[in-house]
């Protein structure tokens, strides 16, 4: 049980349970708290194969984390916007009521 | 196996599970800020400082107080009797067990994690001159997207302007 291992799956687990919270939850911004832990399970998985991995001196994986970090703040920016102006319209933020593009 | 990383792993993963089967949302968004500070946590143990001092900044500083704000701006009118789960919600957690199951699966079959640990540190320095020459492109991309962002985000959640009178002064 090397660390990179351990690492890998705790970065495997995180990822399994934003994704059944993305599923199972009926708010929608409980499915975007679930994405967020998904893009954050990549995140660690990057960050331990930088540091255990074949060429610790690249900074590819610390670079890209970097703009993991900044896309997907920008995402939830973007998301949390939609899901105000969403229930402004419809008053629920409720994701199984929301399945029609009719305004 | 450290004492410090067995407790960051509890710390995070617990969160993680408690953020997403909470029905109060606003305990939902302080579990998922202690998960991201957990997650900042590993990465120091990691030796990727700058990471981790970014990850507080951004996802506990910004992102979970965002989700706060969103919280507290949707407050549904939440039926007493309807559940906060969704109606397939054992479908769902089926499917994740299986992508872990099969995620853990090949980690454990996996003949690449003979993982030997470095000690090369990378200075903030030398994040910046990276940031700086190499990848200047993805840089400046990024920003736009970060003004695009922020300048969409403000209008999608703008308030509609008061719809004017038919016709009558």
């Amino acid at each position: 049980m090397t660390p990179l291992y351990g690492y890998l799956l705790v970065s495997a687990l995180l990822f399994a349970i934003g994704l059944a919270g993305a599923m199972a939850r009926r708010n929608a911004i409980i499915v975007l708290i679930g994405i967020e832990l998904m893009l954050n399970a990549a995140n660690l998985n990057f960050i331990a194969f930088w540091r255990f991995g074949a060429n610790p001196d690249a900074f590819a994986g610390i670079i890209f984390v970097l703009f993991s970090i900044a896309v997907a703040a920008a995402e939830a920016a973007v998301g949390l916007a939609l899901i105000i102006a969403i229930y402004r319209h419809r008053k629920t933020a409720n994701v199984d009521s929301i399945d029609t593009m009719k305004g | 196996m450290s004492i410090a990383l067995i407790i960051l792993c509890i710390l995070t993963i617990g969160s993680a599970v408690i953020a997403m089967t909470l029905r109060n949302l606003v305990h939902c968004a302080l579990a998922v800020s202690v998960t991201f500070a957990g997650l900042a946590g590993l990465f120091l143990l990691l030796d990727a400082q700058f990471i981790g001092f970014a990850q507080i900044l951004v996802y506990v500083g910004a992102v979970a107080i965002l989700i706060v704000f969103a919280v507290l701006l949707t407050r549904a009118t939440q039926a007493p009797g309807e559940s906060s789960f969704s109606t397939n919600w054992f479908r769902g957690l089926v499917v994740a067990g299986a992508v872990f199951v099969v995620v853990a699966g090949a980690l454990y079959s996996s003949k690449l994690l003979n993982g030997h640990g470095s000690t090369a540190t990378v200075s903030v320095r030398q994040i910046g001159d990276r940031l700086m020459s190499t990848y200047i492109l993805p840089l400046e991309v990024l920003g736009l997207l970060l003004t695009a962002a922020l300048i969409g985000a403000v209008i999608i959640a703008l308030q509609d302007a008061e719809p004017k009178g038919r016709g009558q002064k």
